[in-house]
């Protein structure tokens, strides 16, 4: 039998070593993993590439693991908000790296590296500081650059239900960057806030099927 | 008789009167944000989140705000009945693709040939967020500007080439200003309403770049 909601949140963050690359969902709080990056603070590891549109608010989840100095580089499109305190002192005291990204071209090559494809042609940015340097072409008429994709070797993401098989469904904007982050980790961890048999979602509403995700951790009610 | 520029929110309200009734929307944080106040409420508009809402709605009463559901600018909002939420690949497939009827961003600086500046101001110590506004400029099928006529020192905001760091290339096509409405056009910026008590030269002496006028 398969059951991908054997594992607690720690044994599943277990899976993390120092210097991997992990994309946590999320837009502000939004869809935040919170209680999985508790546990990743807790798990101890260092030296993380951190994937996640945001730079952490406030004093929890992302912004925590920011302030215990794990972080060595974010690649995100909008680190600084009004709550982004963590953040911006170790990146004025250069103690983080940032690769500022557009929005849509950060979901975009989170979405190329999930489908297989060795990067996308996209008109965001070009002839901006932030296509200095890269490949552009002229297709039909239109300028576009070169993108990258950006796999992680973790995902932590946070979803509504879940079932064993991994299906997910998500809870309002709090879906956001989710789904697609699921699909380009060679390991989804997603938290949820119900584990429910199988067969119970209806498979006409299940958003991230199963096949992308290879953890899924309750927290409870 | 004095100048009577627009106040933000006859800014907002002037923008509102040029989105019609079937337009899919997004409104930028800021001065964009307050322009679904004032739609006209017969008119079905979508608005669209860049954080995965279609259909989105006013702020929700006092207690009912729901951390799930935010706006672009991380603020509470509601879902209109027939709303839906997507995931990011697909919202920001809406904004590049060409879906999106007309944007609506705040701006430091736009040059005469529609160049827009509205993400960093290039200062050392600023720290650089740029979010969604590149892919609205070059997806959005009209982009709309609204800022103030002239910065806070009084320099102005509309000028030959930008010197702030880009957004987007050649991509406004209207702005609306505390003292002007403007068309971007392959023949210039063509002034078409300004504000009470304003004359043509002196909205010129505001403005770098030269202006236009259908005569």
């Amino acid at each position: 039998m398969i059951d991908k909601t054997s594992l607690s949140m720690a044994q599943a963050i277990s899976k993390v070593k120092d210097g991997s690359t992990i994309m946590i969902g999320g837009f502000g709080t939004a869809g935040q993993p919170a209680e999985l990056i508790d546990a990743l603070i807790e798990h101890g590891a260092r030296d993380l590439t951190i994937v996640s549109n945001n730079a952490g608010n406030g004093d929890m989840g992302l912004a925590l693991l920011i302030k215990e100095k794990r972080v060595r580089k974010m690649i995100c499109s909008f680190p600084r908000q009004h709550d982004s305190w963590h953040f911006d002192t170790l990146y004025r005291e250069k103690g983080i790296e940032l690769e500022l990204v557009p929005q849509g071209n950060l979901a975009i090559r989170i979405q190329a590296a999930g489908a297989g494809l060795g990067g996308v042609f996209t008109p965001t940015g070009y002839g901006t500081i932030l296509a200095d340097g890269k490949e552009t072409r002229e297709i039909a008429g239109k300028k576009y650059v070169f993108e990258l994709p950006i796999k992680a070797d973790i995902a932590l993401i946070k979803a509504l239900k879940g079932d064993r098989w991994g299906n997910l469904v998500y809870r309002k904007s709090a879906r956001n960057f989710g789904p697609i982050m699921a699909m380009a980790a060679a390991t989804t961890i997603a938290q949820v806030k119900e584990i429910v048999p199988l067969g119970s979602l209806d498979p006409e509403h299940v958003i991230t099927p199963g096949i992308f995700v290879q953890h899924v951790t309750s927290v409870g009610v | 008789m004095t100048i009577q520029p627009l106040s933000r929110d006859q800014i907002a309200q002037r923008v509102a009167l040029d989105i019609e009734e079937g337009a899919y929307v997004n409104l930028g944080i800021g001065l964009p944000t307050r322009i679904a106040n004032f739609l006209a409420p017969g008119k079905e508009i979508f608005l669209h989140s860049e954080n995965g809402i279609l259909g989105m709605g006013p702020a929700p009463e006092v207690g009912k705000e729901d951390d799930e559901l935010i706006n672009a600018g991380k603020e509470h909002v509601t879902l209109l009945n027939g709303g839906c939420f997507f995931h990011h690949g697909d919202s920001f497939a809406m904004m590049r693709g060409g879906h999106i009827d007309v944007c609506v961003l705040g701006a430091f600086q736009v040059a005469a040939n529609g160049d827009l500046a509205n993400w960093h101001t290039g200062a050392p110590d600023a720290i650089p967020a740029v979010g969604g506004a590149m892919d609205l400029a070059v997806g959005a099928k009209k982009v709309f500007v609204t800022m103030e006529h002239n910065t806070k020192k009084g320099e102005p905001k509309i000028v030959e080439r930008c010197t702030y760091p880009l957004t987007g290339l050649a991509c406004v096509d209207r702005i609306y200003t505390d003292l002007a409405v403007i068309d971007v056009t392959s023949r210039g910026l063509i002034v078409i309403e300004m504000a009470p008590g304003i004359d043509i030269q002196t909205l010129q002496n505001r403005t770098e770049a030269p202006l236009h006028y259908n005569s």
